[in-house]
This record gives structure tokens, C-alpha cells and sequence, in this order.
């Protein structure tokens, strides 16, 4: 077993281990800090995959914006907090099964499917690479722009939600 | 090298996780992060097929960038939403925020 396959079973377990833990955790705010866990188990993977802008991305959006973001919100619901309610509702198992079933049929699918992968190398300047596609016009520049305005907009509309009338 | 289907399989793994928490829990923050947990499992999805396809086109880069922009936009109308209706229902659960049923 090579290091990169010691290094992928401990980043996924980390990943996979949070994520369970943030969706059985009795209250939200420790689900939150388990997401943020298996964010950083997600950016490890991303390192593996020769991707260090991603992930330097995830952490700063991810476990940064997004973890940040996701904590405030949870202190501003906080009365919620207090209550001693079921943390899942009714149809929690047909939830678990469903899931359930989804992976053995996604795993199932990729196991058998003979994909046709590469050995090459990752380029040394594949970030450059990104960064020319996303403004050449031919490649992604009209999407690149739209989802500026996307965030644009949604950050717009977040402020305009929340406001107190 | 790790062979391409082990991240396959992690990323469905995760999908799966982050379904049942959006089925499953009440609080609809905990709902939230289990959809930021599928958009992680989708790019890694997309990061892996980039890697062990690819690698010389950034397409698949650029479509993980994509989606780090929706879930941004994401997160942030989802959490004003569910903070305005705290605000007036006094509640974030979901059982009980049920004015756009029938």
C-alpha cells in the first residue's frame, strides 16, 4: 500500500467519520463543528488529487465563509437550542434506508463500470491552465461572469431577507 | 496511485450521509449543512474525474469552481431565510414551518 493510499483511508475517514458525526450529533452546534471536520478531510482529498488551489479554497470558503456563516446562524436561532425536541422526524428511517439503498446502488455502479483512466501526470501549471479558462471567451468567461452576478445578487438578497422592518 | 473508483465510492458515501440529514432532521440548519456536504461530494466527484481523465483541460476545475460559487450563494439566502423565519415563527423547525404546504 503506498503512502497516497495511507494518506486517501485517512483523509476519507476523517471525512466520512465527521460527516456521520454531524448527522447524529444531539445538538447543532456540535453538528457544525463535525462539518467543519469533514470539510477539512474533504480539502485533504483535495491535496491528494493534485488540486492545492481547491484546496486552499475549501478552507478559506468552506471551513472559513460557509462554517463561519453556519455558526452565526445558529446563535442568532439559538431558542432553539434550548428545547429538548427529537432531533429527526418521523420518517427518519425511510430516510436512513433510502440512503442506504442509494449507496449500494451508487457503489454497485461504480465498481462494475470499467472506467477508462489515465496515468498521466496532473500539468505543473494546471492552476494557470484554470485561470485561462475561466476568462477566455471561448471557454468559461460568459459563466464566470454570471456567477459573479449570481453572488451578486444572492448577497443582495440575503441583506434584503434579514432586514428588520 | 489510488485507483479512481475509491474516491467514487467515498464521495457517494458522503452523498449519502449529507441526504439523510436533509430527510431527516428537523432543525433546518442541520438540513443546510447536509446539503453543503452533498455540493463537497459532488466536487469531489468532479475533482476526481478532472484528475484521472483529463488532467491537461481545466474543464473540470472549472466547473468545481462553479459549484464553490452556487454554495456560497447557497448558504447565504438559505441562512437569511431560515434566520427571517425565525425572527417571525419564533422556530427553525421544519416540522412546524409548514406554510407553503397545500
Amino acid at each position: 500500500m503506498t503512502v497516497q493510499q495511507v494518506l486517501f483511508f485517512l483523509f476519507g475517514a476523517i471525512a466520512l467519520g465527521a460527516a456521520i458525526g454531524m448527522v447524529t450529533a444531539r445538538k447543532v452546534f456540535h453538528a457544525a463543528l463535525w462539518m467543519l471536520l469533514a470539510f477539512f478531510g474533504v480539502a485533504g482529498l483535495y491535496v491528494l488529487l493534485e488540486a492545492p488551489f481547491f484546496a486552499a479554497a475549501q478552507l478559506f470558503v468552506y471551513m472559513g465563509a460557509i462554517g463561519v456563516l453556519i455558526i452565526y446562524a445558529i446563535m442568532l436561532t439559538r431558542g432553539m437550542m434550548r428545547q429538548r425536541l427529537p432531533r429527526v422526524n418521523d420518517q427518519w428511517w425511510f430516510a436512513g434506508l433510502l440512503a442506504a439503498a442509494l449507496l449500494v446502488v451508487l457503489a454497485w455502479l461504480v465498481w462494475q463500470h470499467p472506467w477508462a483512466t489515465t496515468t498521466a501526470a496532473a500539468p505543473a501549471d494546471s492552476l494557470n491552465r484554470l485561470g485561462l479558462t475561466l476568462v477566455d471567451p471561448e471557454g468559461f468567461a460568459l459563466p464566470f461572469e454570471v456567477a459573479s452576478v449570481l453572488l451578486v445578487m444572492a448577497l443582495i438578497g440575503a441583506v434584503t431577507i434579514v432586514r428588520e422592518r | 496511485m489510488v485507483p479512481l473508483q475509491w474516491y467514487l465510492v467515498l464521495s457517494a458515501a458522503l452523498f449519502c450521509v449529507g441526504l439523510y440529514a436533509v430527510l431527516a432532521r428537523r432543525n433546518a440548519i442541520s438540513i443546510l449543512m447536509g446539503i453543503e456536504l452533498m455540493l463537497n461530494a459532488v466536487n469531489i466527484n468532479l475533482l476526481a474525474f478532472w484528475r484521472y481523465t483529463q488532467p491537461e483541460a481545466a474543464v473540470g476545475q472549472a466547473f468545481a469552481a462553479f459549484v464553490y460559487a452556487v454554495a456560497a450563494a447557497e448558504v447565504a439566502v438559505g441562512l437569511a431565510l431560515i434566520v427571517s423565519i425565525y425572527r417571525n415563527r419564533e422556530t427553525v423547525d421544519v416540522d412546524e414551518i409548514n406554510l407553503l404546504k397545500w
